[in-house]
């Protein structure tokens, strides 16, 4: 249906929900690229006026990609749980903000919501937000998953130590994993980006990451981000897989352009289960998203990247994955231009995927070919570290020699649990405290050369 | 000073580790901080990146240096009339300005087997330190192989895309793009070469074949020289590019 908005005897007029959504959100370089974005500031701010207005019951019957058409869309649908929407189903988008900010809005009570809440709903009220108040809504939502560990738990910042090498070499991987664990990271996943898929050489990094965890009694998880096919057929072979990872985008046409759709992400979900390699829990599956994939893969469909992003997450949802990781500043200045649009972005990611109910984690970074430095990324860290966010990536000096791009180094998951007072997944910190890598206070302590992780190398 | 800080920032005992990889590891740190050292490492490296990114065509050189090797040139332009434009709209890096389109046509082709095309890219810094040592390998084998080279094409603001339209305006069987590729923190300079059998405007990645990563660090000139001429004699013997073109050959004979 059409919406509208007057300004001054000026009305704007915007034809669909889907326009009215790309019109509202705040400028960013992909959303001008699709040819989606708002004409200019006025516009911007008639479409949010517009927006604010909107029932949200109109987001169940008006979609942004037509059910017929997009199993990313029925499955939107037809897993929105009317019951837990109850409580908000009278509220405007603009009244949900006001709502999401309020005493009113619990964590017990957001977390109960979540199911009544789809992406285009959060995509719409975060497009109402500032940035302060997507800190403040997603610090009260708190999402916890278990495998080996227990992340997302309030007052923890957990890490994904990622020792990446450009040609897999295991003793250049193993050095960056030693240098990791000694700097207190890898609570959320040792996980490695391989530099070929093949399944015989990621079997051999999975069996290398299996027997570190098991010879040092490390309460974490492996995982190895290799394309679900491979993972499929590995699990088939025994292989000692404990998490399955999976890129999704939030159309379609983007999960066909990664290879997948929903029922081999089922499948691979299901084969994951089977191997029952969790001790505390069966959260079993990693995803990675990030606004602009759609677009980049020409199966946007016209809706903007924000939306696309937040339908990523009805994707991720349905498998209950123990981690989700939206790569933010990966993509390219054509969809994030620069510091200010990665921060923004980022936010929102993590708000409309906490408040859907996942276990957000942001891999806070840039490229060379972005208007963004190390200073950027330590305002966004530290924005996310007051946000709640699960985990974030751990990369020796903050430079991945293998993707070629900047991220959070060792070194800034010490400064934002320091600063913000943030600890480690329990279990993970309990071995910490045994390894003598680090004190009840959390500071780091000086490691002996004798230190048995040390020796990893000499085997 | 020197005393001072060694008291100040905690080693770690590891930095043996650093033969086995690249990784920025064993840092040391004061207190949760890198030392400052590590950060200005860092900070000087991502200078070398930025800098790449926004780097210019060195067109005189360029154009002095085919001619010493007899080879005719053009300096063309994109639709992107600036860097951000560039870097914010990627399809106007994949066409050609109109000046630029009319200059090919007028030119009236007659025909080649290949048309070279020098793009900027992610990073001019790559073709103003590796095309020319590259090409002066790969010349000669050219002319021994009998091949027919259209005037080379020297693109400002270029993506990959832009050999499609050069190519096809000067009637070439085979287009290489010879391109900066983006700068990552230990490779500011890296040059890529993609091919494309019957270049025509519309064409996409998997029509291509790339070498990557062609620098003195890493696929040095020989081998590189090497590599793209066993590539564009198969690709011709064989008429296609892309995935149907597989790089089984190491070494030439």
């Amino acid at each position: 249906m059409a919406y509208r908005y007057t300004i001054q005897q000026h009305t704007y007029h915007f034809n669909t929900l889907r326009e009215l959504l790309a019109k509202a959100g705040p400028f960013r370089s992909g959303d001008a690229l699709a040819g989606v974005a708002a004409a200019d500031y006025k516009e911007r701010v008639a479409a949010q006026l517009a927006l604010a207005d909107v029932p949200l019951t109109n987001f169940l019957t008006e979609h942004v990609i037509p059910y017929e058409q997009d199993e990313v869309t029925r499955l939107i649908i037809d897993s929105h749980n009317a019951q837990a929407f109850a409580p908000v189903a009278h509220f405007t988008t603009g009244q949900l903000r006001n709502w999401l900010l309020s005493d009113e809005a619990t964590p017990a009570g957001l977390r109960q919501l979540a199911p009544g809440l789809t992406p285009e709903m959060v995509a719409a009220v975060s497009k109402l937000m500032r940035n302060q108040d997507l800190i403040s809504v997603a610090r009260k939502c708190e999402v916890v998953t278990k495998f080996r560990n227990t992340i997302g738990l309030k007052g923890r910042l957990s890490v994904r130590l990622q020792p990446n090498h450009p040609t897999d070499d295991p003793k250049g991987i193993a050095a960056s994993i030693v240098d990791g664990l000694l700097y207190g990271s890898g609570d959320a996943v040792i996980g490695i980006n391989p530099a070929t898929d093949s399944p015989a050489h990621v079997q051999m990094l999975l069996h290398m990451l299996d027997s570190i965890i098991q010879r040092f009694e490390i309460p974490t998880q492996s995982c190895i981000l290799s394309h679900v096919t491979t993972s499929l057929q590995l699990v088939q072979q025994k292989a000692p897989i404990d998490l399955v990872f999976q890129s999704i985008g939030g159309t379609e046409k983007t999960n066909k352009s990664f290879g997948i759709d929903l029922a081999l992400l089922q499948e691979a979900y299901e084969a994951a289960l089977s191997l029952q390699r969790g001790t505390l829990g069966n959260n079993v599956m990693y995803f990675e998203t990030g606004q602009g994939s759609s677009l980049s893969a020409n199966a946007h469909e016209g809706v903007d990247q924000q939306t696309c992003e937040a339908r990523a997450y009805a994707v991720a949802r349905k498998f209950s994955p123990l981690l989700v990781n939206t790569v933010v500043g990966f993509i390219g200045p054509e969809y994030l231009f620069d510091g200010k649009q990665i921060i923004r972005a980022a936010l929102e990611d993590h708000f409309c995927g906490k408040l859907l109910g996942l276990p957000m984690g942001v891999d806070v970074c840039y490229t060379n070919h972005a208007e963004a430095d190390q200073d950027d990324m330590d305002n966004l860290l530290t924005l996310l570290g007051v946000a709640g966010c699960n985990y974030i990536m751990g990369i020796p000096g903050a430079d991945d020699i293998m993707l070629n791009y900047q991220s959070t180094s060792f070194h800034d998951v010490l400064y934002v649990r320091r600063v913000l007072g943030l600890k480690p997944a329990p279990e993970f910190e309990q071995w910490l405290l045994k390894q003598g890598i680090m004190n009840e206070e959390g500071t780091l302590l000086p490691v002996q050369d004798k230190h048995k992780l040390l020796q990893l190398m000499n085997s | 000073m020197g005393n001072i800080e060694k008291h100040i920032v905690q080693t770690d005992p590891w930095a043996n580790l650093k033969e086995f990889t690249a990784a920025r590891i064993a840092l040391g740190r004061t207190g949760t901080a890198e030392p400052l050292q590590a950060l200005l490492q860092f900070r000087l490296a991502h200078a070398h990146a930025r800098d790449a990114v926004y780097a210019v065509l060195d067109q005189p050189v360029l154009l002095n240096e085919l001619r010493s090797l007899q080879q005719a040139s053009f300096t063309l332009q994109t639709q992107a009339a600036s860097r951000s434009e560039y870097l914010q709209y990627p399809h106007k890096g994949r066409r050609l300005h109109t000046a630029s389109h009319d200059q090919l046509t007028e030119f009236n082709s007659t025909g080649y087997d290949l048309c070279l095309v020098l793009a900027d890219g992610l990073s001019a810094t790559a073709i103003n330190s590796h095309a020319i040592p590259v090409l002066k390998l790969l010349l000669p084998l050219f002319e021994k192989a009998s091949l027919s080279v259209a005037p080379v094409c020297i693109v400002q603001e270029g993506r990959v895309a832009i050999g499609d339209e050069c190519g096809h305006l000067l009637k070439a069987r085979l287009v290489a793009v010879l391109i900066g590729e983006r700068p990552g923190l230990s490779s500011p300079d890296s040059l890529g070469v993609y091919l494309t059998w019957r270049p025509a405007p519309g064409l996409t990645d998997e029509a291509r074949n790339c070498i990557s990563n062609i620098r003195p660090e890493g696929l040095n000139y020989p081998a590189a020289a090497e590599r793209i001429f066993y590539m564009i004699s198969e690709s011709l013997r064989l008429q296609l590019s892309g995935v149907g073109l597989k790089d089984n050959g190491r070494l030439i004979s």
